[in-house]
């Protein structure tokens, strides 16, 4: 009997604790939501802004560029993210900001020889019409094909910029930048894309068109997967949300955008 | 004083207990009124028979995760039965009490690796090494079912020693002073008689493989499309849901909606099989 009170006092005090730690002492809080592509660099944007100000808190959330918009327009976050090429119908309704771009870098093992493709050879791979590396001019093996999931924010964005893509039904999906990176790192003959601030050096990103997916070029306009990152809110935003993307706009936001891999909204 | 204290823990167990049978029928009520309206404006046939999902087209047709779930299913059981059956055999009837005490809490700890942990070694280990000597992407049916064979190997081996174990002694020694060897004993008539208790932890280890979602998704290429070989790669019903639900709206959201129902009518029938098995075993005794 004694212990049993004695866990069930430890389990309350634990509650407590929670409850206390979960309050956040009366401040005024911010929640942004949405798109995984744009979350790392939200968080750290957040983290200096509430450095600024103590008295405001901000919660970052993933999701996808879907459960942005539905956020935002339901309510459930102040501010929606989505880093989508074409906003679809339902956010037509929501006030949208672009706070920066991002490239989307086509990807393959740094043991694959190819270095370059065209925009009609990646459309071809993710057609299912090209699948051999020899036909690329690569060594005689079959491309493993990474797709994201429908309604990835990035798939929907990589087959708006592409054009006529109905993806392979070989391709193999992953449901994060994070495993298409893991991925291709760990096949040979894989091709695959993602954001490109998440590119690393067990990766190579190939050229398309003969352009490199760097930030020079994407700033120059002239390679071309680049999609823009919105921040949605319900009606203009105003007070402290409206200051918080104000801040991301600013000078100083805009620099932590771009040295972290993103491409500034100007 | 007593009276009353025993009369309130009663009402109080007694509401935890309906709390619980609560739950399951708000979830299966919410999951049926989500998704069975979808599967009949879009006909069982066009979605449980077609293989076209593009459901940014509208087209709903989930006969490739159904084929894809029965392919990774039925692997699992594969890998797994034959392992879990002689594990348990050979832990029941041929290693002394005290070692049978240290080996099966040690199984039973392979239940509590976190799936992810699994998936992460299959990614990892796995899917590389059947890549280099198998061929195809490595993400593939057969690694998802060497991963689901492991992770359901103590449901099937800890059912199943149980089951054995239940078996009166009296049999084996009838069979003994037949003249039966151990081997004979224990496959003519030990096995025979814990048939029901296996057979109850096989169901229950299907129903596990097939409900399996984080680690199937990381190791099984979550291709939409039917498989060639076991080299290939497939989408079972649980990856379709957890892939597609942060991005799913509209009719897209009820479509997963309904990949539930058919889920967990599934999940039904086997564990109703296995709920009938165990009875049986019952009244076998």
């Amino acid at each position: 009997m004694k212990i049993k009170m004695t866990s069930i006092f430890l389990i309350c005090i634990i509650g407590l604790f929670l409850w206390i730690m979960g309050c956040g002492k009366g401040k005024y809080s911010i929640t942004a939501a949405g798109s995984t592509a744009f979350q790392p660099f939200a968080e750290k944007l957040a983290e200096q802004y509430m450095q600024a100000h103590k008295d405001i808190n901000i919660t970052i959330q993933g999701g996808g560029s879907a459960v942005g918009i539905q956020s935002a327009l339901s309510g459930a976050a102040q501010i929606g993210m989505a880093d989508l090429v074409i906003l679809p119908p339902e956010a037509k309704s929501l006030t949208a900001v672009v706070v920066a771009r991002d490239g989307i870098a086509i990807i393959v093992n740094p043991k694959n020889k190819i270095n370059n493709l065209t925009l009609q050879q990646v459309q071809d791979i993710y057609n299912g019409n090209l699948k051999n590396w020899k036909a690329a001019g690569g060594n005689d093996h079959v491309i493993t094909v990474i797709s994201r999931e429908a309604g990835s924010g990035t798939r929907s964005s990589f087959e708006t910029i592409i054009k006529n893509i109905s993806l392979t039904k070989e391709a193999i999906i992953q449901d994060s930048n994070g495993t298409v990176r893991e991925t291709v790192i760990n096949d040979v003959n894989a091709i695959g894309y993602l954001s490109h601030g998440l590119i690393n050096e067990k990766i190579k990103p190939v050229t398309v068109n003969g352009i490199c997916c760097t930030t020079d070029e994407i700033i120059k306009g002239r390679y071309i997967l680049v999609r823009p990152i919105f921040l949605l809110t319900k009606g203009a935003p105003k007070d402290k949300i409206k200051d918080f993307i104000d801040y991301i706009l600013s000078s100083q936001g805009q620099d932590t955008i771009k040295s972290n891999g993103l491409i500034p909204a100007k | 004083m007593k009276i009353l204290e025993e009369k309130g823990i009663y009402r109080l167990l007694m509401v935890i207990a309906l709390s619980a049978i609560a739950m399951l029928f708000l979830i299966v009520l919410f999951i049926l009124k989500e998704g069975l309206p979808f599967i009949f404006k879009v006909g069982i046939n066009d979605f449980l028979l077609s293989s076209n999902w593009h459901p940014l087209t509208n087209n709903y047709g989930i006969f490739p995760m159904i084929v894809g779930s029965l392919w990774v299913t039925l692997g699992a059981m594969v890998v797994g039965l034959p392992l879990g059956l002689a594990g348990a055999i050979f832990l029941s009837e041929f290693v002394p009490r005290w070692a049978m005490r240290i080996i099966k809490p040690t199984i039973e700890l392979l239940a509590g690796i976190p799936s992810v942990v699994y998936g992460f070694i299959g990614v990892m280990v796995l899917a590389p090494l059947i890549r280099d000597y198998l061929g195809g992407p490595g993400l593939s049916i057969l690694a998802a079912s060497i991963i689901l064979g492991i992770m359901i190997l103590p449901t099937i081996m800890s059912i199943s020693i149980d089951s054995i174990k239940a078996v009166p002694n009296s049999y084996r020694e009838g069979a003994f002073a037949l003249g039966a060897t151990h081997w004979q004993t224990i496959h003519m008539v030990v096995l025979p008689a814990a048939r029901s208790g296996i057979i109850a932890g096989i169901i229950l280890g299907l129903g596990r493989a097939i409900g399996e979602t984080m680690a199937v998704i990381m190791v099984v290429g979550n291709a939409v499309k039917l498989p060639n070989s076991p080299l290939d790669s497939v989408r079972t019903l649980t990856a379709n849901i957890a892939l597609e639900m942060g991005y799913a709206t509209g009719m897209h959201r009820q479509a997963l909606f309904a990949t539930g129902v058919v889920l967990l009518v599934i999940i039904m029938i086997l564990n109703y099989s296995a709920t009938m098995a165990i009875r049986k075993m019952g009244k076998n005794k």
